[in-house]
């Protein structure tokens, strides 16, 4: 029948694409985690765990350490930031609303490179924040801010707040409006109807967009590039270093691969958290 | 209440904002280095147009950029409709593996496609970077075409079925009929991935073949200056320009 023509040539083709794309580069990634690194090919095949075990070093876990730190402060204020935003974006009226959520879509697209290389020109010395405040007379001297970690939190959290806000806006505008005003004709206060009921409900939207921020924070390698100074390194340069610089293709292979396990990990959680019909609906 | 939720939001859009206003301000700016207002100039972006390293760039990434996205729009298409469509062994494996594309760190997806490429000796230009831009771009078609399939009506298969139409006909006068906004803007929404990707591009491109946001990448490194500014400005525009036709593409039903 001329219907399974067409079902086994989509299907085959998709997944010989993400067999051959996807699913295969991940599994040699995989395997070169555990090789060893070559004088003259990149990659020596062999199977132990020195890679990981290379990792349990000082050098390595300070950057872990600063890398899961400096992404969790940024996970938070763009938590603490977008879900007020969200919020009262999903609250406003259905004419506004569409313009709002229109605003948060147009940064969600433009290049984080470009948004990044913009921050600079406000965070200089010379910028126009320093600029601002001392104008406003809140400090007397410009302070220092670009190529310290300051920066780099500011450029990622401007960077990556519309991919907090927009799942947060999804899971809000499908919450059970009914539940809420229950809560409150029983008695509930403000604080307890939020506590209660809004944040129970919106635990998936809240671990997905963590997700889509937590991971990029630690490893979008430009913005502590640019916006950073020397100590700034974080996951993401450590990676590009191992690749580009050291050639040490293996120990790149086995950070990436960590880096990717938690990703899961952080997945199962999500799984955990959602009902099944929510899992549809994510992003 | 309402006021300080009102002072709020603009206080997120000014962040959201200003900066970019800022760099397009600059790039109009009459001043190579000052911070100050020097009268209003075309000299930074006539510059780049005789730039012809960047022109080069430029020409290089649109031709990446329409054919990663035509494929990826395809691909992602079929993948969307077979989903959608049908019940098949690895249905729930299949969407498991869109879904963790989306979610998968950029360097993951970099990373690994240079390991695949080195081992298999392919060549890193072009065709490495069409793969891996399709790639990119791929989860994300799937999910605008899924979304844009759930909201028809299923009975609309089934009348054609009945009425004797083949799976093709059902896919030339039905599907594609209805999924157009959906197409469009999964293109334009991939071809503005394709054009500001940096991560991936950065391990799986070559020396022969220079794209427009590695050198972006390259010259910003150096400092602010006001062609990068007058360049990222038109990226910028272009940007807005597709998600405002993808977005009311979309929303017309």
């Amino acid at each position: 029948m001329k219907h399974d023509t067409f079902k086994f040539f989509s299907l085959s083709t998709i997944w010989l694409w993400i067999i051959l794309f996807a699913i295969l580069p991940f599994v040699l990634m995989l395997v070169i985690s555990f090789a060893t690194a070559g004088e003259n090919n990149l990659v020596v095949y062999s199977f132990n765990l020195h890679n990981f075990l290379n990792l349990i070093n000082y050098a390595y876990l300070r950057i872990f350490t600063r890398s899961v730190f400096l992404a969790a402060y940024v996970t938070v204020i763009t938590l603490i930031i977008g879900y007020p935003f969200a919020y009262i974006i999903a609250h406003t009226s259905e004419r506004i609303k569409n313009l709002l959520l229109l605003l948060v879509i147009i940064p969600f697209w433009t290049s984080s490179l470009i948004r990044s290389y913009a921050m600079i020109t406000i965070l200089k010395t010379q910028g126009l924040l320093n600029s601002f405040l001392l104008w406003l007379g809140v400090i007397h001297m410009p302070l220092q801010i670009l190529y310290t970690n300051i920066a780099v939190i500011i450029g990622l959290v401007y960077s990556l707040l519309p991919f907090m806000v927009l799942p947060l806006y999804a899971n809000i505008e499908r919450l059970d409006q009914s539940l809420v005003d229950a809560a409150r004709d029983l008695g509930a206060n403000r604080y307890i109807t939020f506590k209660r009921v809004i944040i129970p409900q919106t635990i998936p939207g809240i671990i997905s967009g963590c997700i889509i921020v937590f991971l990029p924070a630690m490893t979008i390698f430009y913005i502590p590039d640019l916006l950073g100074g020397a100590k700034s390194m974080l996951l993401g340069n450590l990676i590009q270093d191992q690749f580009l610089f050291a050639n040490n293709w293996p120990q790149g292979a086995a950070i990436s691969v960590i880096l990717t396990a938690f990703m899961l990990i952080l997945l199962w959680l999500y799984w955990r958290n959602s009902r099944s019909k929510d899992r549809h609906e994510f992003l | 209440m309402k006021v300080i939720s009102r002072l709020f939001l603009l206080l997120i859009y000014a962040f959201l904002y200003v900066p970019i206003i800022v760099l397009i301000i600059y790039s109009f700016n009459n001043s190579q280095y000052s911070m100050l207002w020097h009268g209003f100039t075309w000299a930074w972006y006539q510059q780049l147009s005789s730039d012809s390293d960047l022109i080069s760039s430029a020409v290089n990434s649109i031709a990446l950029g329409v054919s990663a996205s035509s494929i990826a729009t395809l691909l992602g298409t079929l993948c969307a409709v077979s989903l959608y469509r049908y019940n098949f062994k690895g249905q729930k494996l299949l969407y498991f593996t869109v879904f963790l594309l989306i979610l998968m760190p950029d360097i993951v997806i970099g990373t690994s496609l240079l390991i695949l490429f080195s081992t298999a000796n392919f060549e890193l230009g072009f065709f490495s970077l069409l793969i891996a831009h399709i790639t990119l771009c791929l989860p994300f078609v799937v999910i605008v075409i899924y979304s844009r399939l759930t909201t028809v009506d299923e009975n609309i298969f089934e009348a054609a079925l009945d009425l004797g139409a083949t799976n093709s006909i059902i896919f030339k006068r039905i599907l594609i009929p209805l999924l157009t906004p959906g197409l469009i803007a999964a293109w334009l929404l991939s071809f503005t991935l394709s054009l500001d990707d940096v991560i991936i591009s950065y391990f799986v491109s070559g020396p022969n073949f220079q794209i427009l946001p590695l050198q972006i990448f390259s010259m910003v490194k150096l400092g602010v200056d006001p062609e990068i500014n007058a360049l990222t400005s038109i990226i910028f525009a272009i940007t807005v320009l597709f998600v405002l036709i993808s977005h009311f593409s979309l929303r017309k039903k």
